[in-house]
């Protein structure tokens, strides 16, 4: 976690002690050479489920027979509710799409959302913790108590109300990709904030920073050189279950009808919406294959998330037997086995 | 929806400084119990802040349907023309003494709206919490004793796979198979008609159909709520123990590795009674203080199961009037909830005060 100090008090270039090369410091890399046994399956599944999603949407035009508002083609209109055939082989919906080529649309929509949920979270809540963690005072303390408040509120409401204030509902392709991403932005802030924020303060306490101080860095550099640099470690992680996350959040919005227009992009939470009266006359393609399409991507995504976070923990990283050498891990901020279960421990020591 | 599977930490509460003995316990509580206002506070000025930059409700709701000067007139007699800093406060003031204002679309008091459907609310959250304590912390536990083996990852596969299916899907997919193909159960709805209607001339009706039906006296009556509620109940009910399942694991697995189970052990204790007893006992605070943020998790899958079974509580008025655009009903709810989020955080975490001296600093 420290391994910036040499370069960050601005010592002069000595050699820096042999790194691990580039390559095998690569997040993902690095965690598909530690794994083993299941973990790794989990993982390679993982990787594997996330590459197809993200492959369909890149070649979704190529892919997709249909376009995802199309209603006919040259031989008329397709028709509304008819079962899988080979012109539509997971038939049509009830507003007459064919099924399977808003599916491969879906996975676009589904990206582009949450790359820019998650892009705006990562970024506002980085800022707003690097701050409100190095600053301290009272600014921290009102930030702690809004961010503990968002947090603790059910995050699909927060989402409802300000798709609501974003695009009033309902709305076109960018528009709508934007009210739900940014809607999705806000509920997600506070745990990148959360996260940031109880990293800086540890940091804060480390020698080099002192270090940087007497030197006479000034507060941002400090900030955002030194501890920022420092604090992003755990982000991986959370980027990928949140993105996860993001995905279900967007699916229920759409569900609860403010996903965005048939005609304007196509989205798999509407598509299930819209579904939800089929399932009631034994009409079962409408639902299952864009509800698959969620299970698959979010299972992709929340895979990878939830093995290199394994792996990440030394106790929970599948062991090759090596149970003394694991020893007690150093506190991070980011320890899915509860906070207090560590500082327990810590206490009992 | 909202599970969470990042750091399901505690809010962290401003904590009162260690301080001389006495008084710890006390102290604790009424921090804790005078930091529900500000949270209340911050939930509804941030959902009056964000609902009001949209223009007024009036316009929102029947923009289209009246001429521009009747809607003048029905923005000037509900107030919507005043300064937002007057009607803020007057807003705050009414959430103060329970007033959430009344409903654009049917004009009936969003009190009301939340006792009519609260109850269901109520009772579909009671039967996924307990679907979710019978199915995820016995199988937590059997994950955490064979750890790493054979159950353990069939188990961790089946929680992630049910947190990755959203729940309208799941149910989809449950009505799909039980309503529609085997009917064996109901496909929607909390009671037949029948069974409502009679219920509708009970004296003190609760709004909680079990309840209710219990009242009634009869079998059928009862056995009807139950049919309806199977379905949602383990829909959501699913979803909920995903998260118990999960956090029951690595707490166990976390007490399992201390030096009090090795004294244990060596002592002799049965492994199951080392998972069953010694370790899981002291994994119980972390997983109380967690099931307390479940409910906002609940609240969130409430609205989307009750939507998808057309149960009529909170979440499917919620959803009814959202697609109304009936803005002070939305505000209203999502105020009340906000209300209970905070009141059901401060309970737990007294709870967990209560059992853990070490909660209280």
């Amino acid at each position: 976690m420290t391994t910036e100090t040499t370069e960050t008090a601005g010592s002069a270039p000595a050699t820096p002690p042999a790194r691990p090369s580039l390559l095998s410091r690569l997040p993902v890399l690095k965690q598909l050479r530690q794994s083993v046994g299941l973990q790794r399956g989990m993982l390679v599944t993982g990787l594997s489920l996330t590459a197809i999603f993200i492959l369909v949407a890149a070649f979704a035009p190529l892919i997709a027979p249909y376009g995802f508002a199309q209603l006919r083609d040259a031989s008329g209109p397709f028709g509304a509710q008819q079962p899988p055939s080979a012109a539509h082989i997971m038939g049509t919906t009830v507003g007459g799409y064919d099924v399977f080529s808003r599916v491969i649309w879906g996975a676009q929509t589904a990206i582009l959302v949450i790359v820019i949920a998650v892009v705006f979270s990562i970024i506002a809540g980085i800022l707003l913790g690097v701050v409100s963690g190095y600053l301290g005072g009272w600014l921290d303390r009102v930030l702690v108590v809004i961010g503990d408040a968002i947090y603790a509120f059910p995050s699909l409401l927060l989402a409802i109300v300000l798709s609501i204030v974003i695009s009033g509902g309902q709305s076109s392709l960018w528009g709508g990709i934007f009210a739900a991403a940014l809607s999705i932005t806000v509920v997600f802030i506070p745990q990148y904030y959360r996260v940031i924020r109880a990293e800086t303060i540890r940091i804060k306490a480390e020698p080099f920073v002192e270090s940087a101080k007497m030197l006479g860095a000034s507060t941002p550099r400090i900030m955002f050189r030194h501890v920022l640099r420092n604090a992003t470690r755990t982000l991986p992680i959370i980027f990928t279950l949140n993105a996860s996350e993001a995905l279900l959040t967007l699916a229920g919005l759409g569900f609860l009808g403010f996903g965005i227009e048939p005609t304007a992009a196509a989205e798999w939470g509407y598509d299930l919406n819209k579904a939800l009266s089929d399932v009631t006359s034994g009409i079962w393609w409408t639902a299952l294959y864009p509800g698959l399409a969620i299970v698959l991507a979010v299972l992709g995504i929340t895979l990878v998330g939830e093995s290199m976070n394994d792996l990440a923990d030394p106790r929970l990283r599948g062991r090759k037997r090596v149970k003394a050498v694991a020893g007690a891990p150093s506190a991070t901020s980011v320890d899915t086995t509860l906070p207090s279960d560590v500082e327990i421990r810590e206490e009992n020591a | 929806m909202t599970t969470s599977l990042l750091p399901t930490d505690t809010p962290s509460v401003v904590a009162p400084k260690p301080k001389s003995a006495g008084g710890g316990l006390g102290r604790y509580l009424l921090v804790r119990f005078l930091l529900i206002f500000p949270t209340i506070f911050i939930l509804v000025t941030l959902v009056f802040v964000l609902m009001r930059t949209i223009g007024d409700p009036i316009t929102a709701a029947q923009g289209g349907r009246l001429t521009a000067d009747q809607l003048q007139e029905r923005i000037h007699e509900a107030g919507y023309d005043r300064p937002v800093l007057v009607q803020y406060f007057e807003y705050l003031g009414q959430v103060f003494t329970g007033n959430f204002g009344n409903t654009i679309s049917d004009n009936r008091p969003v009190t009301e709206v939340l006792l009519t459907y609260g109850g269901a609310t109520l009772e579909l959250a009671f039967y996924a919490l307990i679907i979710a304590f019978i199915v995820g912390i016995p199988l937590g536990m059997l994950a955490a004793a064979h750890r790493d083996k054979l159950p353990d990852a069939v188990l961790r596969i089946l929680a992630i796979l049910w947190y990755a299916t959203p729940v309208f899907f799941a149910g989809m997919l449950m009505k799909l198979v039980f309503s529609v193909y085997l009917q064996w159960l109901p496909v929607a709805g909390r009671a037949t008609t029948r069974t409502e209607l009679s219920m509708q001339t009970l004296p003190n009706k609760t709004g909680i159909y079990l309840v209710d039906a219990i009242q009634l006296g009869s079998p059928a009556a009862i056995g009807d709520v139950l049919a309806h509620a199977v379905l949602p109940g383990i829909t959501l009910g699913l979803l909920t123990a995903g998260v118990f399942l999960r956090l029951v694991r690595t707490n166990v697995i976390g007490t399992l590795g201390t030096d009090y189970v090795d004294a244990a052990r060596s002592r002799g204790v049965s492994e199951f009674r080392l998972v069953r007893k010694h370790a899981y006992r002291p994994a119980l605070i972390p997983i109380i203080t967690v099931i307390g943020l479940q409910i906002a998790l609940l609240l969130g899958g409430a609205v989307l199961t009750e939507t998808t079974f057309e149960w009529k509580g909170l979440g499917f008025q919620l959803a009814g009037y959202l697609a109304a655009r009936d803005f002070v009903a939305v505000q209203g709810i999502v105020a009340l909830l906000a209300v209970i989020v905070a009141v059901t955080n401060f309970i737990v975490d007294v709870i967990a005060a209560l059992i853990d001296p070490r909660v209280r600093y």
